[in-house]
């Protein structure tokens, strides 16, 4: 089994100062499916941010035996897919079909390779029909399945999320967690949407000033009501995240 | 939800049929054509009447053809032409010639009329040309008929950017409008303007945080500083023929 993500004692401190990651430990093996938990300003956009070599941090991240370093952005970014919260920043081309291209072709493929990716992640999310269309005239919903589909078409190994299910309605989101949910790729999932954690991932990890504080089975973590409460998260009122992963089984 | 709404931007959109002979076309084709009848006009000697009309009767097949009707043509028109034949309604007083008339005490002359009178059919020409490219080629197409044409890429990748976000600045400014209101903000004279300013420097601050956003964005899918290509452009028999034929009878 590979090791997927592999950081130790990883720091950031952004120019201002602020010290954003003070100390990473983390460990994620292939096809795990991670949740990442956390307060606002717990570091968890910095984190994903390092893993696609966005940012490089001080002390040690491997990512699919890929050190992190200036020389490896390049294989970085073919290898770990970040989806952004807002798809509005990620989807920047005129039409679907170039967003979803964008990737690939930067990765050197040819035309006709590219455009066969774009068919097959797109097939992926369901979005093959609005391939023609433009990003302004989608659905909240459809763009952030769209923005999926834009990283899939790399056939990334590791595939990073942060806030996949804000802004969507109840349908959009019960369709993006299934879109999910079939995919074959290692997740990191960074969320306050806890009952959303709960459906889709088997681990969670909270993360708060900049360091691991918990690490766990999701359905363990979220019922732990003081852990919750000492980093400012919240479980749905009624919601048993045990009963949830018993009922997704 | 962010983005404008269908009818917003719709002097930037298809127009007419759009399985016609002339939408069908390579973009390139049609962005060389209407560019070439526009330099013709502009390029002519102000008096030339048989060009001028040469090259609207090919503006008028293409309209026809394209099935794009005259109202659509004026209401794209009306956003540019207005503007410029304001500024060249001057003329006719300034130029010195054979006066022909006076309004108030300004003398018109007669070779200021006939200078106004190209011009005007110059800027017309020009206007309705760029309206038949709008309303026949959407503005990818068009981004990539640039491209393709070697227009400087960096130019391309602003305009490309420009068109996509376009939509979602308009968004925000309609979600801030609509917020100032719903706290009851209507303006009744200029000293309560303020916050109108705050708002726009708010959404510059905004703008330019989703320029670094987007960025990222592109960054982590591999961009390095060009743009890759995408969608080919196939340039066939009948493009080459619809060329000469729209910017060979001018």
């Amino acid at each position: 089994m590979t090791c997927t993500i592999h950081a130790r004692g990883l720091r950031y401190a952004y120019p201002g100062g602020h010290l954003a990651l003070a100390g990473v430990d983390l460990t994620v093996q292939h096809g795990e499916r991670v949740a990442v938990l956390g307060p606002n300003g717990a570091g968890k956009t910095t984190l994903m941010l390092h893993l696609n070599g966005l940012l490089l941090g001080d002390g040690e991240l491997r990512i699919g035996g890929v050190v992190a370093g200036p020389d490896t952005v390049a294989d970085l970014r073919a290898g770990v897919g970040l989806v952004f919260q807002d798809p509005d920043d990620q989807l920047f081309m005129p039409t679907v079909r170039e967003d979803v291209a964008f990737g690939p072709l930067n990765l050197g493929l040819g035309a006709q390779e590219a455009m066969r990716r774009v068919d097959e992640a797109l097939g992926a999310v369901g979005m093959r029909a609005v391939a023609d269309r433009a990003p302004h005239e989608l659905s909240m919903g459809q763009r952030r399945r769209v923005a999926i589909a834009t990283v899939l078409a790399m056939r990334p190994q590791l595939l990073v999320l942060d806030e996949p299910s804000a802004n969507l309605d109840p349908r959009a989101r019960r369709e993006l967690l299934a879109v999910l949910d079939a995919l074959d790729t290692t997740l990191l999932v960074v969320t306050h949407d806890l009952a959303f954690a709960a459906r889709l991932c088997e681990r969670a990890v909270v993360l708060d000033a900049g360091r691991v504080m918990a690490d766990g089975p999701c359905d363990e973590l979220l019922a732990d009501a003081a852990l919750l409460a000492a980093h400012d998260l919240e479980l749905p009122e009624g919601f048993d995240p045990l009963r949830a992963r018993r009922a997704a089984a | 939800m962010s983005g404008l709404g269908p009818h917003d931007l719709a002097l930037a959109s298809v127009a007419g049929d759009p399985g016609s002979p002339i939408h069908r076309r390579d973009p390139r084709s049609k962005l060389l054509a209407l560019v070439a009848v526009t330099l013709v006009a502009v390029s002519t000697p102000a008096t030339a009447w048989p060009v001028y009309a040469g090259c609207a009767a090919v503006l008028a097949g293409v309209a026809v053809a394209a099935r794009v009707t005259p109202a659509t043509i004026w209401h794209r028109a009306r956003v540019v032409l207005p503007l410029v034949l304001f500024a060249a309604a001057f003329i006719p007083f300034v130029r010195e010639g054979h006066v022909v008339g006076s309004v108030g005490p300004f003398d018109v002359t007669a070779e200021g009329l006939e200078t106004f009178a190209g011009v005007a059919a110059k800027t017309a020409i020009g206007t309705v040309s760029a309206v038949l490219i709008g309303a026949t080629t959407s503005f990818p197409d068009v981004l990539r008929a640039l491209e393709r044409l070697r227009a400087p890429r960096l130019f391309v990748l602003i305009a490309m950017l420009t068109y996509r976000y376009a939509f979602v600045v308009a968004g925000e400014v309609r979600r801030m409008r609509t917020a100032m209101r719903a706290r009851a903000y209507r303006p009744r004279h200029a000293l309560q303007a303020g916050p109108v300013g705050h708002a726009a420097s708010a959404l510059f601050l905004r703008a330019h945080a989703r320029g670094e956003r987007i960025y990222l964005a592109m960054a982590a899918r591999g961009f390095t500083g060009t743009m890759p290509q995408a969608v080919p452009l196939r340039l066939g028999a009948a493009d080459v023929l619809f060329l000469a034929a729209a910017a060979v009878p001018p």
